[in-house]
């Protein structure tokens, strides 16, 4: 494959290190990616040098700083080809991307009697905060239906789309079954009846690239420590005339145009979303860390990922009475899969005494586990970074539980 | 014995291994050979859920000590239960309350315990405790009435 492995390994220093007394193999990505230096780098030197509360004084470093976080924005709207910066609102991940819209949008979308879809194979953080609003707003939370392949039953969701849903919020990719939904077709089903749409791109950033006016998605949000990035930032994307007319979500500093105690007027995007002071060492981590993925070419990751995963299945599927969790036509990044007379918990103990790293049990979607009967599942997740050898390495492990516990 | 005891018995026990290749063989044996729980415990009533492996477990109250059984779906889990078991069962309430429990750190096993979402031991423990502090309740509850 294109990628220099051996060069990019060595751009991850936590990949030299050991675990157990054996070389760390690293395949839990999708619960969280490992740093390359640069992006550590990129931290400390905000700190040392460029340290200043943004947006607020005029003074030299403040302003140095705002210039930076402004243009870390721009590289955000490049990565996923937004329409403006002011689309880019930049929140503490994922989850809390997923909040701001169920939290504001319902607020003045959502009536009661409404719906709101989502799927089968979400993600708690992509159920739970639709919950909440739907409880608050007296509206019923859907359920778009899957197959026993662990892919959306398109027939289901076009059922289910009706005049009272307000919104939908499908993931782009699975972290527990690694499906690839088809989000374009769901997009232009729901805007056929003028229903916005969510998309949860967790999954999906780390390994391809997202466009998303191509996609015509009226959200998106990721999770940066999932891209290379450290943990605690993430961006919402939203359309700028969705975003301008839903409320704020949380008040405070930043997001005010102009405040006295009886009324206060709210800045323009994307400062109305991002109420206090923001984490700006980590968004400018996250932006070093978007421009190295960038820099070793997207589809290159991509291709090469498809073809480790590819691998992966065939060298595990050799296994005596594993069963995969998860067979969907189009995957990336994530195998998940069972041995019938092993539980999961048992194989992910003895992986980890062998130095490898893999998630097992519900990976925050148990009703994925209840739709399968399974109490969970052993998931190996891969990186740009992971090798054929390191699949090795795991097939070899599981044998080695195979006979302990067979 | 007291819970000391037998929990320095099973550190001596583990002290013959070299390597957690062998410490993890005979947990998984130990696991295999426990008896299954009987089919009425094994309901929700009984579970301590955790993230990953469900544990059930039964207590019972006779002349003044405990007595438990337990199982896991998990292997490894259930062999942990039955050290447990070993160590607790049949104790006063009063001794269960307050045993430590040190030797599973003793016998490197302490993992098992700290990730506590990850499976339901740590849950059990306290439970085990509760069920303890229940009986050693109704005992003195019973004395009160009786003085
Ligand atoms: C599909 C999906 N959605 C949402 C999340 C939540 O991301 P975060 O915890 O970074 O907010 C995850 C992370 O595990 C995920 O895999």
């Amino acid at each position: 494959m294109s990628l220099q492995h051996d060069n990019i390994r060595k751009e991850f220093p936590i990949l030299q290190r050991e675990v157990n007394g054996r070389p760390l193999v690293y395949l839990d990505n999708a619960a969280t990616t490992q740093k390359p230096r640069a992006v550590m780098e990129r931290l400390r030197i905000y700190y040392e040098q460029e340290n200043s509360n943004i947006h607020r004084g005029a003074h030299y470093l403040s302003q140095q700083a705002t210039v930076a976080y402004e243009k870390a924005r721009e590289t955000v709207k490049g990565f996923i080809n937004a329409g403006s910066p002011q689309e880019v609102i930049f929140t503490r991940g994922t989850t809390e991307a997923i909040n701001l819209v169920a939290n504001s949008f319902c607020k003045k979308f959502v009536m009661p009697g409404d719906e709101v879809l989502i799927s089968a194979m979400e993600h708690h953080s992509n159920i739970v905060p639709w919950q909440i609003a739907c409880q608050e707003r007296e509206a019923f939370l859907k359920v778009i239906p899957m197959n026993e392949a662990g892919e959306l039953d398109m027939e289901g969701c076009r059922d289910l789309l009706n005049k009272k849903t307000k919104i939908v919020a499908v993931t782009h990719v699975s972290n527990a079954l690694g499906t690839v939904n088809p989000v374009r077709e769901i997009i232009d089903l729901a805007h056929e009846k003028s229903i916005p749409v969510l998309i949860d791109g967790a999954q999906a950033t780390p390994h391809f690239p997202v466009d998303v006016q191509a996609l015509d998605c009226d959200f998106y949000c990721f999770s940066g420590h999932k891209v290379y990035g450290p943990m605690g930032v993430g961006v919402l994307y939203g359309k700028e005339e969705w975003l301008n007319s839903m409320p704020p979500y949380q008040g405070g500093g930043e997001m005010i145009r102009e405040v006295s105690f009886s009324k206060t007027t709210y800045s323009e995007l994307p400062f109305k979303f991002e109420a206090g002071t923001p984490n700006v060492a980590d968004v400018l981590g996250m932006e070093t860390a978007l421009l190295f993925i960038k820099g070793l070419g997207q589809q290159q990751i991509a291709a090469y990922e498809d073809d480790l995963l590819n691998y992966a299945i065939s060298q595990l599927g050799a296994l005596d009475k594993i069963r995969f969790v998860g067979t969907a036509g189009q995957r990336a990044g994530v195998v998940s899969f069972v041995f019938d007379d092993i539980h999961p918990y048992d194989t992910g103990t003895i992986l980890d005494k062998l130095g490898i790293a893999v998630r097992t049990g519900h990976h925050c979607a148990q009703p994925i586990m209840d739709f399968f009967k399974i109490p969970g599942t052993v998931r190996a997740s891969l990186g740009l970074y992971n090798t054929r050898q390191e699949i090795d390495l795991l097939v070899h492990g599981l044998a080695r539980v195979r006979e302990m516990f067979a | 014995m007291t819970i000391k005891e037998r929990e320095q018995e099973i550190i001596n026990e583990f002290e013959l291994f070299d390597d957690w290749m062998d410490k993890y063989n005979y947990i998984i044996e130990l696991g295999k050979s426990v008896p299954s729980i009987p089919a009425e415990y094994k309901v929700e009533k009984y579970l301590i859920s955790g993230c990953q492996a469900s544990v059930w477990l039964h207590a019972r109250y006779e002349n003044g000590k405990v007595y438990f059984s337990a199982e896991s779906d998990a292997l490894i889990t259930k062999g942990i239960v039955a050290l447990l078991i070993r160590v607790l069962s049949g104790q006063p309430p009063r001794d269960i309350i307050d045993a430590e429990l040190d030797f599973i750190n003793r016998i490197g096993l302490k993992e098992h315990l700290s990730q506590t979402r990850a499976n339901g031991l740590l849950n059990m423990i306290r439970q085990m405790k509760l069920y303890a502090l229940a009986f050693q309740r109704t005992e003195t509850g019973k004395h009160t009435q009786h003085d």
